[in-house]
Formats: structure tokens, sequence, C-alpha cells
């Protein structure tokens, strides 16, 4: 197919109906899933278990179970925090910054990003509680009046990431929650068991799609969106003073900021796209999250792997233009050091991979995608392994020079947040709608008025 | 059906277009309860129903702007007041500091305030038990169908008038809605008092488990368990079988001196005091006196004992002999003791016993005034009566 750029691509392809539209979406809640999504979900839960085992056995015996010890204090549980909660960016960024922006292409893949969203800060959340060492006791993050007269130190970079992530989570489950109202609405008018139709009806909350109703809808789904934007661009902000506060070599660092909430968009879009390309085929819904959202998507992977990549050589011009002996040794240690093979792979992952999506050949060929993407995936979970890692492992005295080892409940731990993650995508693409229902068909061809009164916002 | 119970006649179209002038027909025929249905917002709509801009932002700000200055004024307050910490040297108001807990908690208020004030004060939602649910009209709307209701309450609606009108206004289908029938249910039937009772017993049973057992097992035993000796315990690691080690013999504690008479009855020579006796050493003096002494050698050290001879009575310190005796040998005597009386080397440091020495002093010279000493504090009193 050949693109005309000068023409506004069509969002929905093959020309469906509305009515056409919801049976495609609604289908996959209906049928009974096939053999394939069953061993799909048993191997996601099998390595769910395996988390859980690892996570039991880490509560059990405590957290020297894991590979963490002085000099390398913050192990794999701080990176996979890091990696989760970068991944949960993508979606915040499609539903509420591309809305805001007037992109109606997010459309199609809006409800699905919104989801991803909310597991992978479901996965990210897990980490620093098990870290803590007694989880049971997470409470005391929270100010509340309490027995011991005591308040958090709400200074701390880290009680930051308690207000930010825990924010991020409701905020998300808010404005996905409000989008799936209407959906419910029609989901419960299409039902015909009696026990769909309760729940339905439940989570509906008697919605009429009144356009007395639509219009504070729509405004609220806006102001949500505008609360949103800012929010995301905190939380990885947030997120990077975990490392820019503190005075060590390799982390004290004014770029960390944005580099974090680059690499965050970029490792959550490459996380969306790699579950897209499974989740449209397995769903059917290939006209309507179509090889064009792909393309997008793979534009701002470019982007965004490109600012990361700029990042990367920017670390070594401050050491070096910082004139601090300590600094250049952190640097060169990074791309020399004991943690040289780890560095490579998150350069070449990162930053060198994704330039292959300059041509359009790549961006819209589904394996090439795949197995770039995949690689960012990779390549981001090493970078912030990296700056953990190679950053903590030579400490101020020569005496107390380490190296990280994982040990294998690291490791179960880590594949654990996968399954979880993975189990919750699939779960959910077979009990909600996994495009949203409402909006769609306020862009499909005709679905607007042509002539009403001067009023031209769309 | 009686008439009574209408709510509504309601209308359905195929196309945007036709809704649209629909609405704009039906608000300027002057019709003020009626409402639109679409399966997603339509553009142009508000102004087709003569609707102005969404006042819900005002909800935002407001609750956004309280939760910054609510959360702002709450940390200040931990810091300042409540718990002062003082952390890497910075004040208790470090603003810059605040900034990120401000910044989430402000956009945290305005959300959920904005979503609870969509949902339950501007929709009135949920509201499952409406009218126009389980109709046919309803499952259009929420397909691919466009509807536009009238409702009964309006002032110039006239049933056959609104429908004649609807249907001229190109609607494929016009039908009337009516009130569902009150439905009553009582509330406690026997299957509810016992799901009521069972979730009670099940409640009070976790709670009690979880507060008085669960929280004792590992790994919730709040670090009680713990592979290390407590003081006083046994051990077999050492063949004497205790668990605390004695110091290595000869150590020297902090503060102290090894002293060089120990184990002498009648040292040949003693130490000489090297504390000069200022208020606050005789005050510590006193203190270390009345605890330690005062129980054998009495209150002002006249040998009035008060452990009613369980132990032999400690002879009076303000005698003549021991008036005599240097400093020294006194604190001699505290450190070493002598025949009875135990060594209170341990009990009272160096320091203290040095004042314990100063203050029978006091004690002595008290008790055997010289004519100057009377005089001194009859004039010391005098002057006191007279100011
Ligand atoms: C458990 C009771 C007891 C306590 C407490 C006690 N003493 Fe004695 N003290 C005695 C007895 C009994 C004697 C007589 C010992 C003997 O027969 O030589 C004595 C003797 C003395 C003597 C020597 C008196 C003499 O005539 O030879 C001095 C000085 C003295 N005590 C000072 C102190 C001081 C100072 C303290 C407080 C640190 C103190 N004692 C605490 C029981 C006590």
């Amino acid at each position: 197919m050949s693109v005309d750029y000068s023409k506004e691509i069509p969002l929905v392809q093959g020309r469906l109906t509305m009515a056409e539209l919801d049976e495609a979406i609604a289908k996959p809640m209906s049928i009974r899933p096939g053999k394939i999504y069953f061993i799909a979900l048993a191997f996601t839960s099998g390595l769910l278990l395996l988390g859980v085992l690892g996570v039991s056995l880490t509560f059990y015996f405590g957290i020297g179970e894991w590979g963490n010890n002085q000099p390398v204090a913050w192990g794999w549980g701080i990176t996979n925090f890091v990696f989760w909660v970068g991944i949960a960016h993508a979606g915040t960024l499609i539903s509420a910054i591309l809305y805001l922006l007037r992109q109606k292409w997010r459309t199609g893949i809006s409800r699905f990003a919104e989801a991803m969203t909310i597991f992978a800060v479901m996965c990210a959340g897990i980490f620093p509680i098990i870290h803590t060492g007694r989880p049971w006791l997470a409470g005391y993050l929270l100010p509340y009046p309490n027995s011991h007269h005591l308040w958090p130190n709400f200074i701390s970079p880290l009680v930051w990431d308690v207000f930010a992530v825990s924010t991020y989570l409701i905020v998300s489950a808010i404005f996905w929650y409000v989008g799936l109202i209407p959906d419910f609405a029609t989901l419960r008018d299409r039902a015909v068991s009696k026990i769909k139709k309760f729940v339905y009806s439940l989570f509906s909350l008697g919605w009429r799609h009144s356009n007395r109703h639509w219009r504070h809808y729509e405004k609220v789904y806006m102001i949500l969106a505008g609360l949103a934007t800012p929010l995301v661009l905190s939380v990885h902000t947030v997120v990077s003073f975990d490392f820019a506060v503190a005075v060590l070599p390799g982390w004290h660092s004014t770029i960390f900021p944005p580099y974090f909430v680059a690499g965050a968009i970029f490792s959550g879009f490459a996380m969306v796209v790699t579950a897209l390309v499974f989740m449209r085929k397995v769903l059917g819904l290939e006209n309507v999250i179509t090889i064009d959202h792909l393309d997008r998507m793979n534009k701002i992977i470019l982007l965004t792997g490109s600012m990361v990549g700029y990042a990367y050589l920017m670390e070594f011009f401050i050491s070096w233009y910082s004139g601090v002996p300590t600094e250049q040794y952190v640097a060169i240690n990074r791309a020399f050091g004991e943690y040289a093979w780890g560095y490579w792979i998150m350069v070449t992952c990162n930053s060198l991979f994704p330039q292959l999506f300059w041509f359009r050949k790549f961006r819209r060929s589904i394996p090439a995608m795949f197995i770039v993407v995949v690689l960012v995936n990779v390549g981001m979970w090493f970078e912030r392994f990296i700056i953990i890692a190679s950053s903590l492992h030579r400490d101020f005295l020569p005496s107390s020079w380490g190296y990280f080892t994982p040990t294998w409940v690291d490791f179960s731990i880590l594949l654990g947040s996968f399954g979880l993650f993975f189990t919750l995508v699939l779960l959910f693409s077979r009990t909600l709608p996994v495009v949203t229902m409402s909006e769609i068909k306020g862009v499909v061809e005709g679905a607007h008025p042509t002539h009403h009164g001067g009023d031209h916002d769309g | 059906m009686a008439d009574n119970n209408l709510y509504c006649v309601s209308a359905l179209f195929d196309t945007p277009d036709k809704i649209i002038n629909a609405a704009r027909k039906t608000t300027e025929a002057g019709y003020k309860k009626f409402d639109v249905n679409t399966p997603y917002p339509v553009h142009g709509m508000d102004k087709a129903m003569g609707m102005g801009q969404s006042k819900i932002g005002y909800i935002t700000l407001f609750f956004g702007l309280s939760g910054a200055v609510f959360i702002f004024l709450f940390m200040w307050w931990t810091f300042a007041s409540n718990y002062n910490i003082v952390v890497g040297g910075k004040p208790f108001l470090s603003a810059p500091a605040f900034i990120p807990i401000t910044f989430e908690t402000t956009v945290l208020f305005a959300a959920i305030s904005t979503f609870v004030g969509m949902i339950a004060v501007f929709f009135k939602l949920p509201h499952n038990s409406h009218p126009l649910h389980d109709t046919e009209y309803m499952k259009a709307v929420s397909g691919d169908k466009f509807g536009l209701v009238i409702e009964a309450d309006d002032e110039q609606f006239e049933r056959n008038k609104v429908t004649e009108f609807l249907k001229s206004l190109g609607a494929f289908q016009v039908a009337d809605v009516y009130l569902p029938e009150k439905e009553t249910y009582k509330l406690f039937t026997s299957g509810f008092v016992i799901f009521l009772i069972i979730l009670a017993i099940v409640t009070s049973a976790a709670t009690y488990i979880t507060l008085n057992k669960l929280m004792y097992v590992v790994p919730f035993s709040w670090m009680e368990v713990q592979p290390k000796l407590n003081a006083q315990e046994e051990s077999d690691i050492f063949t004497d079988g205790k668990g605390m080690r004695p110091p290595v013999d000869g150590t020297v504690a902090r503060g102290e001196l090894p002293y060089p008479f120990y184990g002498q009855t009648n040292p040949p020579e003693v130490l000489s005091n090297p504390t000069v006796p200022t208020k606050k050493i005789l005050e510590l003096g006193k203190r270390k006196f009345l605890t330690f002494c005062s129980p054998c050698h009495g209150n002002f050290a006249q040998g009035e004992s008060r452990l009613n001879g369980q132990f032999p009575t400690g002879p009076t310190l303000v005698s003549g002999k021991i008036i005599n005796y240097p400093d020294g040998m006194i604190y001699h005597i505290i450190t070493n003791g002598q025949n009875v009386m135990p060594s209170y080397m341990h009990q009272i440091n160096r320091e203290e016993r040095w004042a314990i020495v100063d203050y029978v002093r006091v004690l002595q010279r008290a008790q055997n005034p010289s004519q100057s000493d009377i005089q001194e504090v009859k004039k010391e009193s005098s002057s006191n009566v007279t100011k």
C-alpha cells in the first residue's frame, strides 16, 4: 500500500461500519478462547508461579536470597522496578499526551496501552515493596497518624517515589475506568446471559449515553489527560531522582530526568508494539490496530531511542568536561570495566538497532519490528542494570570493591514479573474491550454531521 | 398502561446529520426536558441542544489547589512542629524539596475529585433503575443508532403532538417509554441474616488469628526470633557455659584508672584528692552518698543504719578518727572495701567516689563546726532576714 502523506490516513481500515466494529471488538469476550490462548495462559501463569515461589522464599529467609550485597546493595530489585515503571509510561503517553495533541490514530491502541500502564505499574510497585524485606510493613511509608508519632521523611526521593508511583497508579486507573464506562454500557446492552448483564450493569453504573452526560464526560476526559501528562513526566523524573539526588559518581547527574523520561517512553512503546503484534492477530483486530499504527509507534521508538543514544554520549562528554577524576573513572569503567559486556549490549540494542526504523520497509515489516522491539526491551533492562551495578560496584575504597552476581531467586522474580504482566494482559484481552468502542466509532468515516452550524473542531 | 406512567416518547435516527437536526429543531420548538443519546459524543451536539460549557473544571481547580496547600502545610507542620527532623542540615521549610510531593498530591486530589464529582454530583450515577434501561431504544443507541427522547415532565408535553413532531423530524422509529413498576425488597430475609452472621464470625476469627497468631509466625514475627545470644543466656560455645564474655584480665574501663592499692588493708600511702569541692561536685557527692552509703551509714553519716540489724551497722563517719583520715584513705575504703563493707569500685565511678569523699567532708564539718563557721552561718542568715 502506498501512502499519500498529504491526506489523513483512514483510522479504521476496510470501511467497517459501527455495528461491525462493535461486533469485532466484543467478539473475543463472548466466544470460548482457543487452544493457543490456554497454552499461552498456562505458560505465563507458570512464570507467575515461579515468581511467587521466589518471592515467598525471599519473605521467609530474607533479602539474603538475592544477589544484593555491599557494595551493590541495589541489585535487580531496583533495576526491575525502574524497568517496569518505564514500560508503564507508554500507555499514558498514548492515551493522554497524544489525546491532547489531537492525534486521532491513538484511538485504536489507547485502551490496550492504558491497560499495559496499569499492569506495568503493578509489576513495578511489587519490587520496592519486597525489597524492604518486610513488605507487610509497607504501610509505614504512608503518612498516617501512628503510635510511633513519626512521619515519613518527605524530602527523601524514596518517599517521593511512593507518592509518585501510587498517584500514577490511581490516576491511570481512574482514567482507564472513565474510558470504560460507556463501553460497559454498550456491552451491557449487547449481553444475553444474565450474569454478564448483571456484571456489566454494575460497572457501567447505569450509563445512558446521554448527551447531557457526554458534555461533561468529554471535558473530564480532557482534564484527566491534562493531569496525566505532567504526572507521567513527573513519575519518571522522580524515579531518576532516586539516583540523581545521591552524591554517587555515575548517578549524580542533571541529565537523568529527561534521559529517564525518554528512555521510559522508548521502552514502553517497544513493549506495546511487542504485545500488539500478537494481539491484533490473535483477536482479529487487524483492521482496527493497523500497520499504520505500528508504523507511527516505530517512529516514536526511533525518536526516543535517538534521544537515549544522545544521553549516552552526553554522559561521556560531561564526565570529561567536569574535570572530576572520579566521574571520568566511572564513565570509562562503565564502558570498558567489568560491566563492559552489559554496557555494549545496552548501546547496541538501544541506539543502534532502532536506527533501522529510518527505513520505511523495517517500520512496516512485522518480523523486523518484532526483533527490534524485543532487543529494545532487553537493552532498556540492561540500561537500568548498568546504571545501578556499574556505579555501585566500585565503592570509594578499593577494599570494598565487588561484583554483582544474581542468584536463581533473582531470576525467578524477574521472570515472575513478566508472568504477572502477560497473564494480566491475556486475561484483559478476553474480559474487557481491547479497543475503546465509544471512541473508535467516533472516528469512522461519516461519524460526525457534515454540517453543524459552524462548529468545526474536528 | 395508564398515561401517568409514561416517562417519555423516544425516537431513533440513523445518521448523525438527522440527529443533530432533530436536536436543533427540538430546542427551537421550546422543549426543555429532552435528551439525546448517542453511542459516542457527536460534534456540535452541545450547541444544537443549547447547552454551554461544562463547569466541571472548577471542581478540579478547587480540589487541586486545596490538595497543594494542604500537603505543603502538612509537610511543613510535621517537620517544623510535630516531630522535628533535621535532614542533611536543611531548614524545616525546605520548599524546593517539598515540590515533588506537593505536585503529586495536587494531581491526586484533582483527579479523584473530578472523577467523583462527575459520577456522583453531575451524573447522579450509579442509576441502574432508570426507565430507559432495558428498552429497545437503549440497545439501539448503545450500538450504532442515535436517539432523542422528550420527557413527559416537560411543560409542553402532549403525547400525540410529540409523537407527530418526532416523526416529522425523520425518525425511523418512535416509541413510548414507561416508568418501571416500583419493586420493593424485604431487608431481613433469612438468607441475608445467615450471611451476616457468617460474615461476622469469619471477620472476627480472621482478625483474631491475624493479630494473635499470624503476627508471631516467621517471617511476620517482627524480628523477635533471631539467631543470637541474649545477655545472661547459656551457650555451649565456651567451656564455662556462659553466653556473655567477661572482660580480659587487666581491662580498664573508659574513664577509669587502675587502682594501685587494691587488696591492701592499710596501704602505706594513699592517693591525693584530684577534685575541687565545687557546688556541682558536692551535689553529685550528695546524690551518690544518699544512694550508696546512707543505707548503712545513715543520711548524715552518723551510723544510723536503716537495715534493722540485717547487716552490721556502718560506723559513724563524722568521728575524729575519720576526720583525721586523709581523703585518699576514705577513697581507699570506698574503692577497696574494708572487712564486711564491700568494695564499691564497680558501682560508683572514679569521679563520683571522689565527690562522695568531698561530701563526707561537708557532713563532718557541718556536725563539728568551728566558732568561725557558726559566725559565718549566723551572718548569712541575718543578712538573709534583713533583705
Ligand atoms: C552494706 C553497708 C555499708 C555500706 C552501703 C557502706 N558501708 Fe562503709 N562500712 C560499713 C561497715 C559495716 C563498716 C565497718 C567495717 C569494719 O568493721 O571495718 C564500714 C566502714 C566504713 C569506713 C571506715 C570506718 C572506720 O571507722 O574504720 C568508711 C570510711 C566507710 N565505711 C565509708 C563508706 C562510704 C563512703 C560508703 C558509701 C560509698 C560506705 N561506707 C558504704 C558498711 C557499709
